[in-house]
């Protein structure tokens, strides 16, 4: 009878000098370990759109980086900073909103529409949040859940920027070829501008408000300064995300404040892996075009749907980015003991 | 007489019923090292968080250098250089022990003096954290710096905690029990670090239960009950006085008590 107990031995592969960071690199192959995951991360995302039959699927890609947008945003202020936002939807409609006021009340181009929105959209989110910036965990996303549902039903109540009907007749993208380049390459850019920033000084205080609040304040660090600089950052990309959304629908309404903004970036980012920042892309690569494919089986995909999200939630919990990532890194192999 | 650097008066503290605070006053000077003790629950740690704003007074006033510094904020506060040590250890688990320093590094008291001896505005933030650290007893060529602070034993906390009020430059430090939890030889070592300190010119605040090496480095000895202070003066003095003994050694001897302590 075999009694011998095995466990799993991980040891790092590939490069000779490693420590946090910083590497030495000694031969072209050790360069291409390092670049190949970057490279496939932009190459893929750059030729997807060109991959993709037809336009339906084409603005399936432009609807999951928007989400992927979000989810980064999410990701960002759940695991960087400690703040659980559930504000997705708020972002969005908020975004939404101010680029449809822009283009069709003072005909602003979409071009300049959307870094607007993302600014002043920001800004507003930022300001509106401030008050709640005090609170943590479950208490924090129950308040920035309740916003979308505010702000939609002032809109409906006062019947302003166009009540129910939302605000028609938004100019779109001047080609589909633009549209999806531009949200391609902003949420590259999103995506390795944010893991830059995690990594700097100011990133750790980011870090450091999330690990330990006190022990910022007794550093003589305002909190509440570095909440509201990462909740702006946060609320920008959502508010970009949000902008580019209205002018692909060319229509802006409340619907731009539906949950599914807030909630399908969270599922997105425990599917990828939470706190990877490239994580949330890749869990919005499966569940976007699952939830389209599955569109024809009308109320019965939510059920498919949520059997997905189980099972990945009970067999990969770790989320796939942080699987692959040890996978990438670390050989693995049985050992006795 | 020199003025007071930090100054209490009168102040107050109700905790809904519970007067955890009942009419405080001292004066702390420039160079002073101060030690409080107190039994259990007698509000030590209540003025450290009144100092240092983590709470806001129900009644009296706070100068720090002749300023009102009642009921500012936290960071208002270690901005102008009075900063604290937690009793139960406040540092960063996710990081580094010396990305621990980064932190306060990174604050704007830090940008204006320099960071601990003039390191800071010319070498990277990670340098200068890494010489506090060797400052204050982290072996530099070692890996304890670089290690998860999740793996550091409670010595190594607390003078991470330690550490975190240097880099600050501060002008007072307020240590909330920093020798609890260490073994008598973490002690022994931890001791010159307030000492030298002191000797740097650092006004310090001790709260502290290891009597005998607080009486070591205080040169001034307040004691609390209920809230209450009960006697200002030297070691000795305290020592000697009858109600002393009687809140914070019972009915025992105080020699008895000390060879235990």
């Amino acid at each position: 009878m075999n009694t011998q107990q095995l466990r799993k031995e991980r040891i790092d592969r590939g490069i000779k000098v490693r420590s946090d960071g910083l590497y030495a690199l000694m031969s072209w192959r050790e360069m291409v370990y390092l670049a190949l995951p970057r490279f496939i991360l932009i190459a893929g995302m750059l030729s997807l759109p060109l991959l993709m039959p037809g336009v339906y699927w084409q603005r399936v890609i432009s609807i999951v980086c928007i989400y992927a947008i979000l989810a980064l945003s999410f990701d960002f202020l759940a695991h960087y900073v400690g703040l659980v936002s559930l504000g997705g939807a708020f972002f969005i409609g908020t975004g939404g909103y101010i680029a449809g006021i822009l283009n069709s009340y003072f005909s602003i181009p979409p071009f300049l529409t959307v870094p607007l929105a993302a600014v002043i959209g920001g800004a507003i989110c930022t300001l509106l949040l401030f008050p709640c910036l005090p609170l943590k965990g479950v208490y924090f996303a129950i308040v920035t859940l309740m916003y979308p549902l505010f702000m939609a039903r002032i809109i409906e109540a006062f019947d302003i920027f166009g009540g129910t009907d939302g605000i028609l007749g938004i100019d779109s993208f001047s080609s589909t070829f633009v549209e999806q380049y531009f949200i391609v390459a902003m949420l590259l850019i999103f995506i390795f501008a944010i893991r830059r920033m995690v990594t700097t000084d100011m990133g750790l205080i980011f870090t450091a408000v999330m690990d330990n609040d006190q022990a910022v304040k007794a550093s003589g660090i305002s909190i509440t300064k570095y909440k509201s600089l990462a909740v702006f950052i946060a609320a920008s990309m959502g508010c970009m995300a949000g902008a580019c959304l209205t002018h692909i629908y060319m229509w802006t309404g409340i619907s731009m404040f539906a949950l599914d903004f807030s909630i399908l970036p969270i599922a997105a980012t425990v599917i990828g892996g939470s706190g990877t920042l490239v994580g949330p892309l890749l869990g919005c690569l499966i569940l976007v075009p699952v939830s389209e494919l599955l569109r024809d089986f009308g109320t019965l995909r939510i059920v498919f749907y949520a059997t997905l999200l189980v099972g990945f939630i009970l067999f990969k919990s770790e989320g796939l980015m942080v699987f692959g990532q040890r996978k990438y890194e670390q050989f693995e192999r049985w050992k006795g003991i | 007489m020199t003025q007071p650097i930090l100054k209490m008066q009168n102040v107050s503290k109700m905790f809904g019923g519970v007067k955890a605070l009942n009419d405080v006053s001292v004066d702390v000077f420039p160079g002073d090292v101060l030690g409080i003790i107190g039994p259990n629950g007698s509000g030590k740690t209540t003025i450290v968080n009144n100092i240092t704003g983590f709470i806001k007074p129900t009644s009296g006033k706070i100068f720090f250098k002749g300023k009102d510094i009642t009921g500012m904020p936290p960071h208002k506060i270690a901005d102008m250089g009075v900063t604290r040590t937690f009793q139960i250890m406040r540092p960063y688990f996710s990081l580094p022990a010396y990305k621990n320093l980064v932190i306060p590094l990174f604050s704007p008291r830090a940008k204006r003096t320099g960071g601990w001896r003039g390191g800071g505005r010319h070498g990277d933030r990670a340098t200068v954290a890494v010489d506090i650290l060797e400052e204050i007893g982290f072996e530099r060529d070692s890996n304890i710096p670089f290690k998860p602070t999740s793996s550091l034993p409670t010595g190594y906390l607390k003078r991470l905690e330690l550490a975190r009020c240097l880099s600050l430059k501060p002008e007072i430090i307020i240590c909330d029990e920093v020798f609890s939890g260490l073994s008598m030889s973490e002690i022994a070592s931890m001791v010159p670090l307030i000492e030298k300190l002191h000797e740097e010119g650092i006004t310090i605040i001790m709260i502290e239960h290891r009597l005998r090496e607080l009486f070591q480095v205080a040169n001034r000895v307040m004691v609390m009950n209920f809230g209450e202070k009960l006697i200002e003066g030297t070691s000795d003095e305290v020592m000697a006085d009858a109600k002393v003994k009687e809140a914070y050694f019972g009915s025992e001897k105080i020699e008895e008590v000390m060879t235990y302590a």
